[in-house]
């Protein structure tokens, strides 16, 4: 192990990753593997595992125990729910979504994917592609994930054979490709017996390609932001009225997407008011110039009229604001969601009145077939929303920008959160629908 | 590490972030939220280096305006000297309200009894839920985070909590994207953890990038303390040593800070915050395992006191 510096570790980038893969694929395994073999998995944890397996009567480690922290995941010996699992190598910081395979698993690798900027999808080399690997493309798709990584697991267990490896990879990059997924990378591994997780596979000399590791460690994290809109939603107006600072107002927000510099020319939505960057404040330090996902205060010329739910955007690249919005939605409450149901919509930090006017048709993620006019979703259901807002939003599609694409519905009533949209088009090259009858754009 | 270097260097950006700033602006991001959303938030303010960062955050988070939270303090009663000096002198530097819920004002009026074991940790739920509802605070901040411990791992940043502040981890609210939800109905409120994502290495790495000034017994210095469960505790009033455990002098260091009883000090020769990350770096145990008793209990101590509404 070499040594890290201080300087080292703190120039280190965040790669947020998900994974996802069908029940006995292996997924515990490689995260297991990926946390053992990086040297992420305490001395204390890895013996909390060893008691609790061996208290169950196994005689390995059970690596699943790492992430099932609840007590009715290990009395059930299921993954309930989203884990987040953190380890480090001396080149990057990583946030891992262990999304489980099997219980809820669509509303649990939408969350996983969301906020992911990749993903890896485990199949079992006996079984190539199957049902569930194109329920996770398409979902790693829906949610626009920029990268995504088809690990072919067991290659063990089919004698390391190269043909059988490209002949998965061949056919799962069409599909992906097809629904849009911009970039594949394909790894044959063995997670228990370690090919090419983290150390390279000296079983098979035919690939060329870095481990999962490497390939983790070496993916670039950000977008080119020069073909970003720039867009940031107003949190909260700091005005400390203090002697020090009487006249100070400067707007708090992330930047949901793009580059701000002083001098740009902005649009405040939805008023639709205009005026010019004065000033940027990166978190007490004033700057030039500063891009997502910075923290930033700005400060505008004119003293106009701007609060919480407000969006800046360059004037010269605004976004139209309406009050209808039609959008991909994955449905997550165990209460259905309807047509006619008054819901409240959070767009960026804007929360709004809305009802849901139509639910044009629900998708089957096996085989992405369309179900005409389902009348409502449940748990877990994937379909075409067209919602009627109280007031003009500036949603952009969420093709464009993630952030500033994307929406939550929230019950009123008991604060539920009801449904994940995203505003648009569901995926990168639609197939047109045949049912000529209806509104044409639904994209299924 | 041993990975070959075969592949080659990830094209840098000049627009790719550090992940300390990554962090910091997920965390700035967190609690402009709560700022926007909430009425009455309060950040749990213990005098550990969590809530220390989560101080810290919040004052860049809103400067150069004031923070628009106060502080609630759960006092065990069991407290290390220098960290309550210090919880004092950073109110008074900036001009913060403390709210004190106290587990000793508890004890004395017969509402809640002293464990035989002595330690006072699970006995801070009640004083706390308590102090929430006598206060209304809606967001309460919470410095826990997702690497400390499994159940943990479950949790979300923006986390409901009923009436009597349970905590039910098989009804919590999917988070999608950074959107969000703070709905709760009145007499309920939200755990909000705005450092979730940070490791303990992150947080000793920010502290050093930012020269955030910290309780001196986070670092190795010589003390008198006694085994007990394979910990170094100090010796005080609150029950220790007793008969067959022997004081002695040694170098040591905290690495959590928390009641007096149960949290342990661990051999090391740590004195500067270079040290410090070394010696983190190069742990083979987590903070947890290494220094809390209450954690040890079983393997679902945390989530059983997480669901009666602990931190």
């Amino acid at each position: 192990m070499s040594t890290i510096t201080t300087e080292e570790l703190a120039a280190t980038t965040l790669l947020r990753f998900a994974t996802a893969g069908s029940v006995d694929d292996g997924k515990s395994t490689l995260v297991g593997r990926l946390l053992h073999d990086s040297k992420s998995v305490l001395t204390d944890q890895l013996e909390a595992v060893e008691r609790a397996s061996a208290s169950r009567g196994q005689d390995a480690p059970d690596l699943a125990l790492l992430t099932d922290g609840l007590r009715a995941e290990r009395e059930q010996g299921i993954t309930i729910d989203v884990a987040y699992r953190y380890f480090a190598t001396p080149r990057r910081r990583f946030i891992l979504a262990d999304t489980p395979g099997h219980v809820q698993y669509t509303r649990n690798m939408v969350t996983g994917a969301s906020t992911a900027e990749l993903t890896v999808i485990l199949v079992d080399a006996r079984n190539g592609v199957v049902e569930q690997t194109r329920r996770h493309a398409a979902i790693a798709a829906l949610l626009r994930v920029p990268h995504v990584v088809l690990a072919v697991n067991k290659m063990d267990l089919v004698d390391y054979r190269e043909s059988v490896f490209a002949g998965i990879a061949e056919e799962f990059t069409a599909y992906a490709t097809e629904l849009g997924v911009p970039e594949v990378t394909a790894i044959p591994i063995s997670a228990l017996v370690g090919d090419n997780v983290v150390e390279p596979s000296a079983h098979m000399d035919w690939y060329g390609g870095p481990t999962v590791l490497e390939h983790l460690e070496t993916v670039p994290v950000s977008h080119d932001l020069a073909h970003c809109h720039a867009r940031l939603p107003v949190q909260y107006v700091i005005r400390p009225q203090s002697a020090e600072h009487p006249d100070y107002r400067g707007y708090a927000g992330q930047i949901a997407a793009g580059t701000f510099r002083v001098g740009d020319s902005v649009t405040v939505l939805p008023s639709g008011r205009t005026t010019t960057v004065t000033g940027i404040d990166l978190l007490g330090k004033p700057v030039d110039i500063a891009w997502t996902p910075q923290s930033v205060t700005l400060l505008l010329a004119d003293d106009i009229d701007i609060s919480r739910g407000d969006l800046i955007v360059p004037s010269k690249d605004a976004p139209a604001t309406s009050q209808d919005v039609e959008a991909t939605v994955c449905h997550v409450a165990d209460q259905p969601l309807t047509v006619g149901h008054r819901v409240l919509l959070k767009h960026g930090t804007r929360t709004v009145k809305a009802i849901v006017k139509d639910i044009p048709s629900r998708l089957t993620l096996d085989d992405l077939s369309l179900h005409p006019h389902p009348g409502t979703l449940g748990a877990n259901d994937i379909g075409r929303v067209k919602i009627r807002t109280a007031e003009p939003l500036p949603a952009d599609s969420y093709a464009d920008s993630r952030r500033t694409g994307s929406f939550i519905l929230i019950d009123p009533s008991d604060g539920t959160t009801l449904t994940a949209g995203m505003v648009g088009e569901s995926f990168a090259a639609p197939e047109p629908v045949k049912d000529g009858t209806e509104d044409d754009g639904w994209d299924f | 590490m041993t990975t070959v270097a075969t592949v080659e260097e990830g094209t840098a950006s000049p627009y790719a972030l550090s992940h300390l700033d990554a962090l910091e602006s997920e965390a700035v991001h967190i609690f402009r939220e709560v700022a926007g959303e909430f009425e009455k938030p309060v950040i749990l303010f213990s005098g550990g280096k969590d809530s220390i960062l989560m101080l810290h955050l919040a004052l860049k988070a809103f400067a150069p305006a004031a923070v628009p939270f106060s502080l609630l303090h759960v006092d065990t009663g069991h407290n290390f000297p220098e960290v309550l000096d210090y919880r004092d002198r950073t109110v008074a530097r900036h001009g913060l309200r403390l709210h004190v819920a106290s587990v000793q004002d508890y004890i004395d009026r017969g509402v809640l009894k002293e464990r035989p074991d002595g330690t006072r940790n699970p006995l801070q739920t009640l004083p706390l839920t308590e102090k929430i509802q006598s206060e209304k605070f809606d967001a309460v901040f919470g410095g826990g985070r997702r690497d400390e411990e499994k159940a943990r791992a479950k949790e979300r940043v923006f986390s409901l909590r009923d009436e009597f502040s349970q905590w039910d981890p098989r009804r919590q609210r999917p988070e999608l994207w950074n959107l969000y939800n703070g709905r709760h109905a009145p007499g309920e409120h939200v755990r909000v953890f705005p450092l979730s994502n940070w490791t303990e290495l992150d947080v000793w790495q920010y502290i050093a990038r930012e020269g955030i000034e910290l309780p001196e017994i986070y670092y190795a210095h010589e003390r008198e303390v006694f085994r007990r469960s394979n910990m170094w505790l100090t010796a005080g009033e609150w029950g220790g040593p007793k008969d067959g455990e022997t004081v002695e002098k040694r170098l040591v260091r905290y690495r959590t800070v928390g009641d007096m009883s149960c949290t342990g000090a661990v051999d090391s020769d740590a004195d500067t915050i270079e040290k410090v990350i070394t010696e983190i770096a190069a742990s083979r145990l987590t903070e947890r395992g290494a220094t809390r008793a209450d954690d040890k209990l079983s393997e679902a101590a945390m989530e059983d006191r997480k669901r009666e509404g602990y931190f």
